[in-house]
């Protein structure tokens, strides 16, 4: 047998194991999801015996019928869906007005402006939810919409992100505008917007993710059951039920309130592996 | 509507000084224009409450009665000489210590099994970054229900194997454990794409010249994989360190902290000083404090990030 036959099995065997390795790997890895889906999807009584199995049998779907009966579970999930929407429009808005002036316009104070802006991205949620809550307290604007919203909308990633995208944007592609005198207004909408559209899509991703599964400033602010969130929710659900006999119900309520961020992540997997690649600063 | 750039041609040289002679160029109106929305979030909800904080800090604060009066540094020195704030602190560094190794060594190898571009490698990604998309309480309830003694998964499978059921939540030794277990799981896709897309940025011809002189696998990851990926692991570590030293939601939710205060973390320190005993102002000392911790993290990882851009 010759040295290149040998290194050639080698190689192969080596590619067995690794593939073998990684199912293996995969399949523990998605054990406690599945598990949690089995079980949403068992009879309640059932699951008083044994929680054991991971396929649903016996099948019911009584604990997701029960959700759509309780009022305060979609209830949540539509404050979760408002706060999303609304939180990832105006972080859009927001975030590619502001990126376009810091990485196109010439204005006085233009690094300044940067580095006072870049500077806030030092600053994490958890050392100002303290004072945003005196905040809102003042204004008597607790257990709102608006201030579950607005905090995120001052954290500049989004300008920073938007601010990259337009930088890498060839400017020829402006100046034939800017000779035709049009408005920065016109040319930012007619045609650095259209052409942001990918960066938009990463952004809004990004954005409806963060909204959907934060957890301490809704704790923090929304403390009346009916502002609650899908996800602070949850959470107070989990005392209550996991010991007694809604285990199916308190499972359904989890596969619930991740079905929207797990649709995402399956229709827009691409854009949230660039934004990634994006925002490491490559 | 003359809002042009100062970097219209020569053509319209003359018309440009004339517009210059303004103290405000148009370039200045619109750019401040276009800023203004983001600037004023950014000034009233993130710029005045970490002074806001600050001046908290210097109070006596109550929840619900509100300012009790100027204290000086008495919250810093009670905050300082409080045993819970160490433990709290020497908990959140002991749970990133694990956390942060664990997380790096398993993305990287992942990153690296999962290196070439195939449909196969990019799935398995998917499916070790699909944990990463739910939220914090949808995955502390699966790990609190997983490692359940009586009725979790975990111990049914060591169960048919005859080991007996461990209580990993109401155990010192292994409640931290618990935690970065389910951390690791719920965080490792972020250092994977990092990973994966540092590793896709090394040109392979280096990689085709190391195999025509038959440098073994060992030799190529040390001399040609390593240094190239040094800057993304720089990267990634300073992330994950940011990341995880703000842990809340899993030691809130899987242990209120416990048991006997072993994994109670620094913001929920804060968090508890604040909303549950009602001192804002003790609460806010304390996120001061994070703040300067997450402050140096954030500029080295600033430093690391700009550099060789």
């Amino acid at each position: 047998m010759s040295d290149a036959t040998t290194g050639r099995r080698r190689a192969d065997t080596g590619r067995i194991v690794t593939l073998t390795v990684l199912v293996i790997a995969a399949f523990l890895w998605l054990v406690p999801m599945i598990w949690v889906l089995a079980m949403s999807l068992k009879p309640n009584e059932v699951l008083m015996r044994t929680t054991a199995g991971l396929l649903p049998v016996p099948f019911t779907l009584d604990n997701f019928i029960q959700i759509l009966n309780t009022a305060k579970v979609t209830r949540w999930f539509l404050n979760s869906i408002g706060v999303a929407v609304l939180m990832t429009g105006i972080t859009l808005v927001l975030s590619s007005l502001g990126g376009y002036a810091l990485a196109r316009i010439p204005f006085r104070g233009a690094r300044i402006m940067l580095i006072f802006i870049i500077a806030g991205l030092t600053v994490p949620e958890q050392a100002v939810f303290i004072p945003l809550d005196t905040m809102f307290a003042s204004w008597h604007m607790n257990n709102t919409i608006i201030a579950l919203v607005t905090p995120r909308l001052a954290v500049p990633f989004g300008v920073f992100l938007m601010m990259q995208f337009f930088k890498a944007v060839p400017k020829e592609l402006e100046e034939a505008a800017i000779l035709d005198n049009a408005s920065r207004l016109k040319i930012f909408f007619k045609i650095m917007l259209p052409l942001a559209r990918p960066a938009l899509t990463t952004l809004g991703i990004f954005t409806f993710l963060y909204a959907w599964n934060d957890y301490l400033w809704p704790l923090v602010s929304a403390t009346q059951e009916n502002h609650y969130t899908i996800t602070t929710g949850l959470a107070s659900l989990q005392g209550n039920f996991a010991q007694s006999e809604g285990l199916g119900f308190l499972m359904a309520t989890a596969v619930f309130a991740s079905a929207p961020v797990l649709i995402v992540y399956l229709i827009f997997q691409r854009y949230i592996v660039q934004g990634i690649a994006m925002s490491s600063g490559k | 509507m003359a809002t042009n750039s100062t970097s219209a041609p020569a053509a319209k040289g003359v018309a440009d000084t004339e517009r210059r002679r303004p103290r405000l160029s148009p370039d200045t109106v619109s750019g401040y224009g276009f800023l203004a929305p983001f600037l004023i979030v950014y000034l009233v909800f993130l710029v005045y409450p970490l002074f806001r904080g600050f001046y908290l800090s210097l109070h006596q604060w109550d929840l619900l009665a509100g300012p009790l009066g100027w204290t000086g540094l008495q919250n810093y020195q009670d905050l300082l000489t409080d045993p819970t704030f160490w433990t709290a602190l020497g908990n959140t560094f002991y749970f990133v210590v694990l956390t942060v190794p664990l997380t790096t060594v398993l993305a990287l190898v992942l990153a690296l099994a999962l290196s070439k571009p195939t449909r196969t490698n990019a799935v398995f990604r998917a499916i070790f970054f699909s944990s990463s998309i739910v939220s914090v309480t949808v995955v502390t309830l699966i790990w609190q229900m997983v490692l359940s003694p009586s009725r979790g998964i975990l111990a049914q499978a060591l169960g048919t194997v005859g080991i007996p059921p461990l209580d990993w939540l109401n155990d010192q030794h292994l409640a931290m454990l618990a935690l970065v277990i389910a951390t690791v799981w719920w965080s490792l896709g972020l250092p994977l794409m990092l990973f994966s897309a540092g590793l896709q940025q090394i040109p392979g011809d280096i990689y085709e010249a190391a195999r025509l002189d038959n440098a073994s696998g060992w030799r190529t990851f040390r001399y040609i994989t390593w240094p190239a990926l040094h800057r993304t692991t720089v990267l990634v570590v300073l992330i994950e360190i940011i990341l995880h030293f703000q842990v809340f939601g899993q030691p809130f939710l899987m242990t209120k902290g416990g048991p006997a205060g072993s994994t109670r973390s620094l913001v929920q320190y804060i968090y508890e000083s604040g909303f549950r005993d009602w001192h804002l102002g003790y609460a806010s000392t304390g996120a001061m404090v994070l703040f300067v911790v997450m402050l140096i993290a954030s500029l080295a990882q600033l430093h690391f990030s700009r550099k060789e851009d």
